[in-house]
């Protein structure tokens, strides 16, 4: 009996669709024509002008430093938040914290911006980096916490109480024991917690204010404003780094995991 | 007690974080739409339900039920191309399912912004789609393809697929495909194999790919500020709109609450239908 091969031909239709659009931006960029409509010849003019945007790299600057403070802010609120979630599953209060922490996943994200725009201007607080990171941090809090806690989920508790009973302290516990089994999980929710903050558009642009820019701050005002080379060059750049960073990370969860087996 | 104390210590901080920073902030977007808006672009003192009762108006509703229908329809093709879609990658050899995987989500590793605009600059009006399109006599050389509706819900389409897709794989990763056959061979024709045994056997990963694509697309906002046109402002425009341009919060509060209103209806339907559905089936499945 022959299966329908209607399922594959869709699914290379849509990887089609995938690709296209982005091939297309990434070709674009070598393309000397200022409008992108044919092809004019190979040139890197688009990427020496990126070079001279000054205001691009400071943009870029503030992403980095909001992307790494909101990284390890979040990380921490994440783990005691996971850690307390599974130690205390049943309680009426963690029943609680888990919807608080599993509702901004599904919460709109111009609603969210909305409200902590209104929330900073009903108390007097000056938009600017700080909103920025305040917000970020919101979000991903509870990214991290649910990957921390998947990875607590096959856990058991009771190598913690070990440890405790051999004459561990608090510190030593969390150093020996708890930290090198989470680390999988720590590093994944660091990896998701930068990644969205490097990405995040709509919330940072409500809770910005007029002063502050971020990256995607900024290419969204070149793309109003039709700087399209410009943003095909800088999109080739920050697509060749996603590539490098994911393909590292990659090979490297692949080396941890073969160092665990043997 | 010890263990009440533990508790607490790692409960307080994201706990505390999240009560300041979202709960109390969604709060306070529907008392704010209860107060007048100050001239200075902030809010004033006192009460007033102005705001509210200004949201009858004609145009509001016009752009609610658009947000409604341009979100069902996207929310419709995904679901009409993570199926097959699904369906094969979980069908493949798993050496070639990690792959095919690998490849619907490696785009989604690009910025959103940056997915927007490729599709801007694909459908400009001297783009290459619109080539093509002229030379095969599909469209006319002053036929728009930018900044109308069809614009809005391609890209809103493009840019939700992959999360439409992987519940959906999920779950048909899990599936016995042997009911499939064993209906072919009972004489079931494919689509009929397909939409009797496959569909109501990932019936979960079908409720979680319509609300990952249906819940974001209600408060879009980049995608029909950058494709789409006047006609196709939704109520994530209005809202910006409202704080960007007129500086008017207690209207955009308004607004949000009509969006939160619009976000769990969906929601609250399903979960519903839903209960109501598993019921009968137990009873079902306990008589076979």
């Amino acid at each position: 009996m022959r299966r329908s091969r209607l399922p594959f031909i869709v699914l290379t239709l849509v990887l089609v669709f995938f690709y296209l659009p982005i091939l297309i931006l990434v070709v674009n960029s070598f393309n000397a024509s200022r409008f992108g409509s044919g092809w004019q010849g190979f040139s890197l003019r688009w990427y020496v002008r990126l070079f001279q945007e000054a205001e691009i790299w400071q943009a870029a600057r503030n992403t980095l430093v909001i992307a790494v403070s909101v990284t390890l802010v979040s990380l921490v609120l994440g783990t005691t938040s996971a850690l307390a979630l599974h130690r205390f599953a049943k309680t009426r209060l963690q029943r609680f914290h888990y919807t608080l922490i599993y509702t901004p996943l599904v919460v709109p994200e111009i609603l969210m911006g909305i409200s902590l725009l209104m929330a900073f201007v009903s108390a007097g607080v000056p938009l600017g980096l700080t909103t920025i990171f305040l917000a970020h941090v919101t979000f991903c809090v509870s990214y991290v916490a649910l990957v921390v806690l998947g990875r607590l989920q096959d856990f058991d508790y009771a190598v913690v109480e070990a440890a405790q009973d051999l004459g561990a302290g608090w510190w030593t516990t969390a150093r020996r024991v708890l930290l090198p089994m989470l680390a999988p999980g720590l590093a994944a929710g660091a990896l998701l917690a930068f990644t969205l903050s490097v990405d995040d558009f709509v919330i940072t642009f409500f809770v910005a204010g007029p002063g502050a820019t971020t990256l995607p701050i900024r290419i969204y005002s070149m793309i109003k404003h039709g700087a399209t080379p410009l943003i095909n060059a800088l999109s080739t750049l920050l697509l060749t780094l996603t590539f490098l960073t994911v393909g590292a990370s990659q090979r490297l969860s692949k080396n941890k995991l073969l160092e665990g087996g043997s | 007690m010890k263990k009440k104390l533990q508790e607490i210590v790692l409960t307080i901080p994201s706990f505390v974080w999240l009560l300041l920073f979202f709960l109390v902030p969604t709060l306070l977007v529907f008392i704010l739409a209860f107060r007048p808006p100050d001239p200075f672009g902030g809010i004033g003192a006192g009460w007033t339900t102005a705001t509210i009762r200004e949201l009858a108006r004609h145009q509001y509703w016009v752009i609610a039920w658009r947000t409604l229908w341009a979100s069902a329809v996207t929310t419709a093709i995904c679901l009409a191309l993570a199926l097959p879609t699904g369906y094969a990658v979980a069908r493949a050899s798993p050496r070639r399912r990690n792959l095919l995987l690998m490849m619907v989500i490696v785009p989604f590793w690009t910025s959103f912004l940056i997915r927007v605009f490729a599709w801007r600059s694909l459908l400009h009006p001297e783009g290459p789609v619109k080539k093509i399109l002229v030379l095969l006599g599909l469209a006319s050389p002053q036929t728009p393809l930018l900044y109308n509706n069809a614009a809005v819900i391609l890209v809103m389409t493009y840019t939700f697929l992959p999360f439409a897709i992987l519940p959906i794989y999920a779950a048909a990763e899990k599936f016995d495909f042997r009911l499939v056959e064993a209906a072919r061979d009972l004489g079931a024709r494919p689509f009929q194999a397909f939409r009797k045994v496959f569909l109501p056997g990932i019936r979960q990963g079908v409720v979680t790919a319509v609300l990952i694509v249906l819940i974001p697309a209600l408060g879009s906002y980049v995608v029909p500020d950058l494709v789409g046109g006047p006609s196709s402002e939704m109520l994530g425009n209005k809202i910006a709109q409202r704080v960007f341009v007129d500086r008017n919060l207690p209207h955009a509060s308004a607004l949000s609450v009509v969006l939160i209103l619009a976000v769990l209806a969906p929601l609250l339907a399903i979960l519903f239908l839903q209960r109501k559905k598993e019921k009968p089936e137990i009873i079902l499945e306990e008589g076979g």
